[in-house]
């Protein structure tokens, strides 16, 4: 198992972003559970006044047919209005793109926004669809048999670790 | 792991939920599981679009044997949010009073593709022999058969309780009616007792009483002011108007006597304690107005969280499919 420091990564995430939202009023969707806390993060270092939105994609996967359904669906919410609305969302860890997409059309099934940027913490690769995401805080390279899993401890520190893959 | 033939016949060999077809034996895992998945589907009908893509070219079938509009509709509008195709058949005039037997009908639904029947029928089991029957994708949910089983109100009856008390540890909560031929109270019961609430109770008049409720843990009551005195919850059942041409009770106005929940009554449970009801109601037969339409009925909640709860129970039936 090997431990990547996911402080230094957020840090260098939170100063790609704020470049990229000067002079901008941002809304943060944060997709659940990882990218939740990101975007909490995010909200008191680059002041974001807007309470973050939380989306759970379970209803949107696009392999419910083979996986079925999440067995801990958490509710999504988002406080704001989506119409007109101009939104970061972010995640945790950025890979086939499947979960973006999701988070996209169950976004539009809020209202239309303006604009959509993607924030991620970690960018593997190994995309499936057209997905480019707008601050990265890290790119990096690992075999598919690896996952990359964020974790938060009690005094909300994050830490990013590479573990062998259960299911293949 | 059981055997085969000692499964329970609503899990697949994962012991996921297949079809839905009665509360009674269903575990308490996958109870949790249902409200838990209703929990995301709450404010689906708040926003701008009120369905999600999961059941995108699913067909449900309603198959209503015996009519229940309120039924339908709700099964049916918890289908097309989950944006599957939906198909009412109302049985009652058509094929079956050709003649056709119950299973040739479903032999022939089947062949127009259905993935999932919800069922609603007079006779006690319907839902299961249709389960037996149907190919192993098909999902059946039973939507009330006979006084058996009415397992989606019993499920929206726990969501509606875990909603306004949180817990299910220190409950006391009294079912008031007809229990003899409530398949809510039925499913309620099974439904409580699973859930662990200390006290169910059951009042109504001796007649309307079956057998055997204390074996299923419940405290019988033939006094209705007794049955509810420090509830936190008082479920109301309807009182069908053909139990009154038989001989079981004498008449409306003196069920509302003895067993009408009023204002005053109400007093008699916690101050805090809920009102339900599965509807429809009959005023002034077996609830006051005054309380239905009161601050502590959630009557109208119910009715809201019934159609996330049978969303959940459509979703994760469908979603074992792959299993069998």
């Amino acid at each position: 198992m090997i431990e990547l420091d996911a402080e230094a990564v957020y840090r260098s995430l939170a100063a790609r972003l704020r470049e990229e939202v000067i002079g901008r009023d941002v809304r943060l969707v944060g997709v659940h559970t990882g990218g939740v806390w990101l975007a909490q993060r995010l909200k008191e270092d680059l002041h974001v006044a807007h309470e973050v939105g939380i989306l759970d994609i379970s209803f949107y996967r696009d392999d419910f047919s083979r996986s079925g359904l999440n067995p801990s669906v958490k509710p999504s919410s988002i406080a704001f209005d989506v119409e007109g609305a101009d939104i970061v969302l972010v995640d945790d860890v950025l890979y086939t793109g499947r979960t973006v997409r999701a988070a996209m059309n169950e976004l539009f099934d809020y209202g239309r926004p303006a604009r959509i940027d993607l924030a991620v913490l970690i960018d593997r690769g190994g995309r499936e669809l057209p997905v480019q995401p707008t601050a990265v805080g890290r790119r990096i390279e690992v075999p598919e048999e690896i996952s990359v899993v964020l974790s938060r401890d009690d005094d909300g520190r994050l830490h990013l670790t590479l573990e062998q893959r259960r299911d293949i | 792991m059981t055997s085969e033939s000692g499964r329970n016949p609503q899990l697949n060999r994962n012991g996921e939920l297949h079809h839905l077809l009665s509360l009674e034996g269903l575990p308490r895992a996958i109870i949790e599981r249902v409200l838990a998945t209703a929990d995301g589907f709450i404010n689906v009908a708040e926003r701008e679009v009120k369905s999600v893509p999961l059941l995108r070219g699913r067909s449900v079938f309603n198959l209503f044997f015996e009519h229940s509009t309120r039924t339908r509709t709700t099964f049916e509008i918890a289908a097309r949010r989950l944006s599957a195709d939906v198909f009412n058949l109302d049985i009652t005039r058509s094929s079956t009073a050709k003649g056709e037997s119950l299973l040739d009908t479903i032999n022939n639904l089947t062949a127009m593709q259905a993935d999932m029947f919800v069922v609603r029928h007079a006779a006690s089991g319907a839902p299961h022999l249709i389960a037996r029957h149907v190919a192993p994708h098909v999902h059946v949910i039973n939507a009330g058969d006979g006084r058996h089983a009415h397992p989606t109100q019993g499920l929206l009856d726990m969501y509606t309780i875990r909603h306004y008390k949180r817990d299910f540890a220190n409950l006391t909560v009294a079912i008031v009616g007809d229990i003899l031929h409530s398949r809510v109270a039925r499913s309620d019961i099974h439904a409580l007792t699973t859930l662990g609430v200390p006290e169910v109770r059951a009042v109504g008049p001796l007649t309307l009483l079956p057998d055997g409720l204390e074996q299923m843990g419940v405290r019988v009551f033939t006094r209705l002011d007794e049955g509810i005195r420090g509830a936190d919850v008082i479920i109301m059942l309807r009182l069908q108007n053909e139990r009154m041409r038989g001989a079981l009770l004498p008449s409306a106005q003196e069920y509302f006597r003895n067993y009408g929940l009023t204002p005053e009554r109400l007093r008699l449970a916690k101050p805090d304690a809920i009102v339900m009801h599965p509807g429809p109601m009959n005023r002034g037969v077996e609830i006051d107005s005054r309380v239905a339409d009161g601050a502590q009925s959630v009557i109208l909640p119910q009715v809201t969280f019934g159609i996330a709860v049978r969303m959940a129970v459509l979703s994760i039936a469908a979603s074992s499919q792959r299993m069998q």
